[in-house]
């Protein structure tokens, strides 16, 4: 019984990260309606920028994300003005190939810069910190502290979204990009801003996926089908909904690896399929009128 | 003489390989109410998209104060004090009727008009300010839209088709609020499917017809009978 109860609350922290995943893949396509193919890959590359912004400089993971995090918003914002703001229009595919061919060109680019040896980011102490909660059950400090950092992320985004005028231009340019222009909003700035917002959330949790497992540079693809598990689960459009979208694959992937560790990601993944079946616009879907 | 706004000369537009406008030639004062009539496919909605940059056209086919502005983008037309009512409204549905007007005022020209004075102008939007903007009635609708218009401070108003869909109890109220809008001001090009309203709401008068500009004149000169003989051609 009480390595259940284990089972599930390491599960349940897995979900912090893994709606972290999420959540900036959310924002852009609620806002542009842009599906990034490439967006586990810009997890993994924020987790090597980190990597190397550590090594060299001699400084900790969280002083790195520091660094990393502006410099991944710098690197959506030019991306999405130079390539991806030319392929967004009527026809959704064009940004879904550009993005799958962004993905393969980080993906190789990362393997002739640091080889296909797995990586992880040192943090100390931390790493192996835990504290008991109960007779037999015990919680990582680290994951803890993931977990709350992905509420932390998504109630800044809510905040950001509902209650600033940066928020109110994203939602008016996702509601109607034309008349969003005639109010003397920049489409291409709006649409920047918000990959750059997406991709400060990706420095965040390219950084816990860093210290918290081994990675490699084919480590993203599988990131972003996490990702998008936890945002067709929780429902789309909401992001409290990703986050218990992220839970819920997190707790039966934990489930399933308890089983048999080969199950963990077979799992997660009949969960996804199980939710598509019998609930397919998800828990919490944000209906539009 | 009185202070030349919008100058539109020899105006063409085009939809890919298809010439929706001709040559079209017209002059907006300062606080001038123009209305724009026509059958539908005139060009009556192209002429507005062109001026409020959503179609482009030659650089100097329109200017504003004398500066060229064609071919600007819709966003910097907007800056520089053109405001387009889109036909159909189009508020935002996902933003609440404030936050509809509080987008139409971030661009923050300076001017008469806040978020108290269009509350003053349409009392009916602020008892259901924080409402979603599709919980409306198409009539609150429009007049979100021409706040929403009015909050970026704007030295010309273009008017798509105020009275689509609207009982006409309620296009009198609308229609009732433009002097007030004008008094500040502000040009208004009206373009209209109902005559009567427009002309008794404007100056001045252009007709087009099939991409042309088949009459003009003071609106109170127009006769009925030139006025056919402009909408279907002789």
């Amino acid at each position: 019984m009480v390595d259940w109860i284990n089972v599930i609350v390491q599960g349940v922290l897995v979900g912090g990260l893994y709606a972290m995943f999420a959540a900036g893949l959310s924002l852009i396509f609620g806002i542009m309606r842009l599906v990034n193919i490439a967006h586990g890959d810009l997890i993994v590359l924020a987790a090597y920028l980190a990597l190397v912004t550590a090594q060299t400089l001699g400084i900790g993971p969280i002083l790195a994300l520091l660094i990393v995090a502006p410099l991944m918003g710098l690197i959506g914002y030019a991306l999405q003005r130079l390539v991806l703001n030319r392929t967004l229009g009527d026809d959704l595919l064009p940004p879904l190939l550009v993005t799958f061919g962004l993905s393969v060109i980080i993906q190789n680019g990362l393997l002739e810069l640091f080889s296909a040896d797995s990586r992880r980011l040192q943090a100390g102490d931390i790493e192996v910190a835990s504290f008991p909660v109960m007779n037999g059950v015990s919680v990582g400090v680290l994951p803890l502290v993931s977990f709350l950092v992905a509420i932390a992320v998504i109630s800044v985004l809510q905040f950001v979204l509902y209650r600033t005028a940066l928020g109110r231009a994203f939602r008016a340019t996702a509601d109607d990009p034309a008349v969003a222009q005639l109010m003397g909003l920049d489409n291409r700035h709006i649409f920047a801003l918000a990959m750059a917002l997406s991709l400060v959330v990706v420095a965040v949790a390219g950084v816990f996926l860093a210290v918290r497992a081994n990675f490699d540079p084919t480590f993203g693809p599988s990131r972003l089908i996490f990702g998008f598990e936890s945002v067709i689960i929780g429902g789309l459009g909401s992001l409290w909904g990703t986050l218990a979208g992220g839970i819920l694959l997190g707790v039966a992937q934990a489930i399933g690896g308890k089983i048999d560790p080969g199950w963990q990601m077979l799992a997660g993944h009949l969960a996804f399929l199980v939710v598509l079946a019998i609930r397919p616009e998800g828990f919490f879907p944000k209906v539009r009128a | 003489m009185p202070e030349r706004l919008l100058e539109v000369d020899a105006l063409d537009a085009f939809y890919g390989d298809f010439q929706a406008l001709f040559g079209v030639s017209l002059r907006i004062e300062a606080a001038q109410a123009v209305a724009i009539i026509g059958a539908n496919g005139a060009g009556k909605s192209t002429l507005l998209k062109c001026i409020a940059g959503l179609l482009s056209c030659r650089r100097d086919a329109l200017k504003l104060d004398g500066q060229p502005i064609g071919g600007c983008l819709a966003h910097e037309i907007a800056a520089r004090g053109i405001a387009l009512i889109p036909e159909g409204r189009r508020l935002f549905p996902s933003l609440t009727v404030e936050e509809n007007l509080l987008i139409g005022g971030q661009l923050a020209r300076r001017g008469p008009w806040t978020l108290r004075r269009v509350y003053e102008l349409f009392p009916m939007l602020a008892a259901r300010r924080n409402l979603p903007a599709p919980a409306l009635s198409g009539g609150q609708q429009q007049m979100a839209a021409i706040g929403r218009a009015l909050m970026a401070n704007p030295r010309l108003i273009l008017c798509d088709e105020l009275s689509l869909g609207l009982a006409p109890i309620v296009v009198r109220d609308i229609y009732a609020a433009l002097p007030a809008i004008r008094a500040d001001g502000t040009a208004l090009v009206i373009v209209e499917q109902d005559i009567v309203q427009a002309l008794k709401a404007a100056q001045h008068a252009y007709c087009l017809q099939e991409g042309r500009i088949a009459l003009e004149g003071p609106a109170a000169g127009l006769t009925r009978e030139a006025i056919a003989a402009a909408y279907f051609g002789v």
